[in-house]
């Protein structure tokens, strides 16, 4: 516009609105307000829209009775409970499966990754088919294949069929694979295991001074310690301590197959085991291609200058390799967690019950749609900048390296 | 230790033939020895992939061809004929994968939209085709392409404002306007004006050719299935959400604006933030109550609209990396030749921070497709819904291995291919980078 102006060949005018920074309070004015205007008119429709339709809005919804069962929770939780406590249940589903799946897809990955250079032609090649063919399947096709897969007729027995005689026999004695799920024997529940807990994060900040002190004392008298196996010992003992004290309960919980239901012991739902499977086995092919790229990143003449001044292939692998290559690594395997975090919430299509299956069920039968979205999304920006700051922490970490 | 039978021979110097090297040295005995039998956990390693690729190839191949049905009537008789595979399913079911309800006297109209966007991708793609016609090809991707592919997936598209006379009456005005204000940039040689009064004309021919709908039949929305949902859903939100993501990326690093520059920075933020399925419920069950009342978008626009705010998102981020890549220099010798703003983009940062980023777009184009299923969650009937539909079918009931291995076939051959190209445009670029 300002072209045109001078284009036109309009006389001198006033010569503040040629001068940039004015121009960009006139514009961010201008986008602003259009901003505003969009929102306000937005929300003036969904107000209008939802008074027709007799919708309450705000959030006292959440104090009243679900009235609907959740399958699975790690807290007490019936259909009496209150909305809240079905979207808390529904959160600590999604962080069970994102933490489980997240360990599980960074050692298959790291695995993989590292086959993939593999001297060995085979080796290589058949996980470079592992990598190649599974990144490029849409996970939820993924998740919907497992959750057939398991309880499909074809391949598992149901519980009933252990209790026929020379029916299919369970694995180690008490671990049942079936069509409804695994059931595994579980320690029952004691104070003893909490006393385990907490001698075990003893244990780690004691194994974290150890390492310290051995650091420090090799930096100035050039004395080795083996740090590494004493903090094994330190986080053994300390474990082992807390739970003699507290107790040592010992006492295991094992399945007992009804013939209409399964009691005791532990059971992974297949929904569950879809859903991690699904996850992990997905994001397992992309970590597989950021180790390998990131190992393939550290310069050939590190590794020789390793060799050169004589130390041990593992220790290059340790000292050399490995904090050059993770600079790399940290920031993609960051997304990587967060996507396979965020995909999570594809358990709605097999009905695993987190926090988006369960607040699609708030949103239907209560109509307010708004509000549980809302929620949905300030609840996985929460853990998204979580596990942002923590990574971002850890990556300045390691960048403090360099030199 | 020289053993005396061993034959010596001198040579003169420089005389000495080439001589071979021992058998286990050369050829497949050595390719054996170093990539396989190195040492005893690679030998390991080689005799349990055999041993997996015994046990799992010959039953899986058996299942997919050798025992396979490729023709039937139904479940029934598909077991009644073979163990394998029921590809008898796929094959009397193609046409409903590929195109869902659309009308089946109009797959012609789907067919020519992909037949001109493979054969304008290919010229696009191609390196050595001539870079004028590359232009031409592009602009006609951009001005030309999308409203004659509405056009024939669609057909006729009503707007209100059409109909009416006031709406007619506004048309014209803009458009004689336009003719006015194009003419005098042409006259005055003025770039600015005369490229408002083109881009009026343009809104108006456009609406009055999308209005005309090149006379077809119309086909609503819901019709859309199959592979063609699928594609549809990727190539609008992969087109649309590069140049809006490339505006959300030079937004962000508006430092001299902050209010632009926190509300790019917020968008950005909260749609990677979140899964794609939230956004598809917020634009599915949202949109609706955002609109006034007695206008409503169908679920297929909806999604569309979802899918395309989430990967601009993810766009932005991308092409933040390649304008990140470009020196200082190069913005600075832009301003210093006297560019302003948008030409300086266009002309020099944008062709180099573009270059760069190729391979993370290609990546984000395979995301996309891929993640275009999650539209089956909220029940429209792209191409893995059609499948799940497909076995529930009492005619085709427990055929579920077989649905859901073509559909994860028609995903991996798109995305393995665009994997492909994105990892040579690497190599090519790397070998630019180079010299």
């Amino acid at each position: 516009m300002v072209d045109a102006a001078v284009g036109a060949g309009v006389p001198k005018r006033a010569r503040s609105i040629y001068d940039k920074e004015v121009q960009g309070v006139v514009w961010q004015v201008v986008v602003l307000a259009i901003v505003a205007g969009v929102v306000y008119y937005l929300y003036s429709n969904m107000v209008a829209n939802q008074a027709r339709q007799n919708i309450t809005t705000g959030f006292d919804y959440l104090g009243r009775e679900a009235g609907f069962g959740i399958g699975e929770s790690w807290t007490t939780y019936s259909p009496a409970s209150t909305y809240a406590q079905a979207v808390f249940v529904g959160f600590l589903n999604t962080l069970a499966v994102a933490i489980v799946g997240v360990v599980l897809a960074t050692f298959i990955g790291i695995s993989v990754g590292i086959a993939l250079l593999s001297r060995n032609w085979l080796v290589a090649k058949l996980m470079s088919v592992y990598v190649n063919l599974l990144r490029n399947i849409p996970v939820l096709l993924q998740i919907i294949f497992w959750h057939t897969l398991i309880t499909s007729e074809r391949f598992l027995p149901i519980p009933r069929e252990f209790l026929v005689e020379n029916g299919p026999q369970p694995l180690l004695g008490s671990v049942y694979f079936t069509r409804r799920g695994i059931f595994m024997p579980i320690f029952e529940g004691h104070i003893g295991w909490l006393g385990a807990l907490v001698g075990l994060i003893v244990g780690i900040i004691g194994a974290w001074l150890l390492a310290r002190w051995a650091k420090r004392r090799m930096d100035d008298t050039g004395q080795q310690f083996p740090a590494f196996w004493a903090g094994i010992g330190v986080l053994a003992m300390c474990t082992f301590v807390g739970w003699i004290v507290m107790g040592a309960p010992t006492t295991v919980s094992y399945p007992s197959i009804g013939r209409f239901r399964v009691s005791g012991g532990m059971t992974m739902t297949p929904e569950f085991l879809a859903l991690l499977l699904g996850l992990t086995v997905y994001t397992s092919a992309f970590i597989a291609d950021i180790v390998r790229s990131g190992i393939l990143s550290v310069p050939k003449g590190q590794i020789e200058a390793g060799r050169a001044i004589g130390l041990k292939e593992s220790v290059i692998m340790r000292k050399v390799i490995l904090p050059q290559a993770l600079r790399v690594i940290i920031p993609p395997l960051t997304s990587q967690y967060l996507n396979l975090t965020k995909n999570s919430s594809l358990a709605v299509a097999v009905g695993y019950p987190e926090l988006v299956s369960i607040s699609n069920t708030t949103l239907s039968q209560t109509g307010q749609a708004p509000e549980a979205i809302l929620i949905m999304m300030i609840v996985y920006l929460a853990i998204s900048i979580t596990t942002s700051l923590l990574m971002n922490w850890y990556n300045a970490r390691i960048q403090l390296v360099e030199r | 230790m020289m053993d005396a039978k061993v034959p010596t021979q001198t040579y003169p110097v420089g005389q000495h033939p080439q001589l071979k090297p021992p058998p286990t040295e050369r050829g497949i005995i050595k390719w054996l020895r170093e990539r396989l039998l190195n040492s005893w956990y690679n030998t390991l390693g080689t005799l349990l992939v055999l041993y997996l690729a015994y046990v799992g190839i010959p039953p899986l191949l058996d299942w997919l061809f050798f025992d396979a049905v490729w023709e039937a009537k139904n479940n029934k008789d598909c077991w009644a004929q073979g163990k394998g595979a029921c590809w008898g399913f796929i094959s009397k079911r193609f046409l409903f994968f590929m195109y869902g309800f659309y009308d089946s006297e109009s797959y012609w109209r789907p067919n020519i939209v992909g037949a001109v966007l493979v054969a304008t991708g290919i010229l696009v793609v191609f390196p050595r085709t001539p870079a004028i016609w590359k232009r031409y090809t592009v602009m006609f991707l951009i001005f030309v392409f999308p409203w004659v592919a509405l056009g024939l997936l669609v057909g006729p598209v009503r707007f209100t404002s059409w109909d009416s006379t006031s709406g007619q009456i506004t048309n014209a005005l803009i458009f004689s306007g336009g003719v006015l204000l194009a003419w005098r940039g042409y006259k005055t040689n003025n770039a600015m004006t005369r490229l408002l009064g083109l881009s009026l004309i343009y809104i108006i021919l456009v609406m009055a050719f999308v209005t005309w709908g090149l006379g077809l039949k119309e086909q609503p929305s819901r019709s859309f299935g199959g592979l063609l949902l699928t594609l549809v859903l990727a190539v609008t939100s992969i087109s649309v959400s590069l140049p809006l993501g490339i505006m959300l990326a030079l937004g962000r690093r508006a430092d001299g604006l902050p209010v632009l520059k926190y509300f790019c920075i917020g968008v950005i933020e909260l749609f990677r933030a979140v899964p794609l399925i939230t956004v598809l419920f917020m634009a599915v069950f949202m949109i609706p109550l955002f609109l006034p009342q007695g206008m409503s978008f169908d679920d297929v626009i909806s999604a569309l609209i979802g899918m395309i705010i989430f990967n601009s998102a993810y766009m932005a981020e991308v092409v933040r990396g390649g304008l990140q890549a470009i020196p200082r220099g190069q913005y600075e010798a832009g301003d210093s030749i006297g560019l302003n703003f948008f030409s300086s983009m266009r002309l020099v940062v944008m062709p180099q921070a573009l270059k760069i980023v190729i391979p993370g777009i290609v990546s984000m184009f395979i995301a996309i497709f891929k993640d275009s299923s999650l539209v089956s969650i909220i029940g429209l009937f792209d191409i893995l819904n059609v499948a799940k539909t497909s076995i529930t079918d009492t005619k085709w009931i427990g055929l579920e291995w077989e649905g859901y291995a073509f559909v994860a076939l028609v995903f991996w051959i798109f995305c393995f291919s665009m994997s492909r190209y994105s990892q040579w445009l690497e190599r090519q670029l790397d070998r630019e980078h180079r010299n």
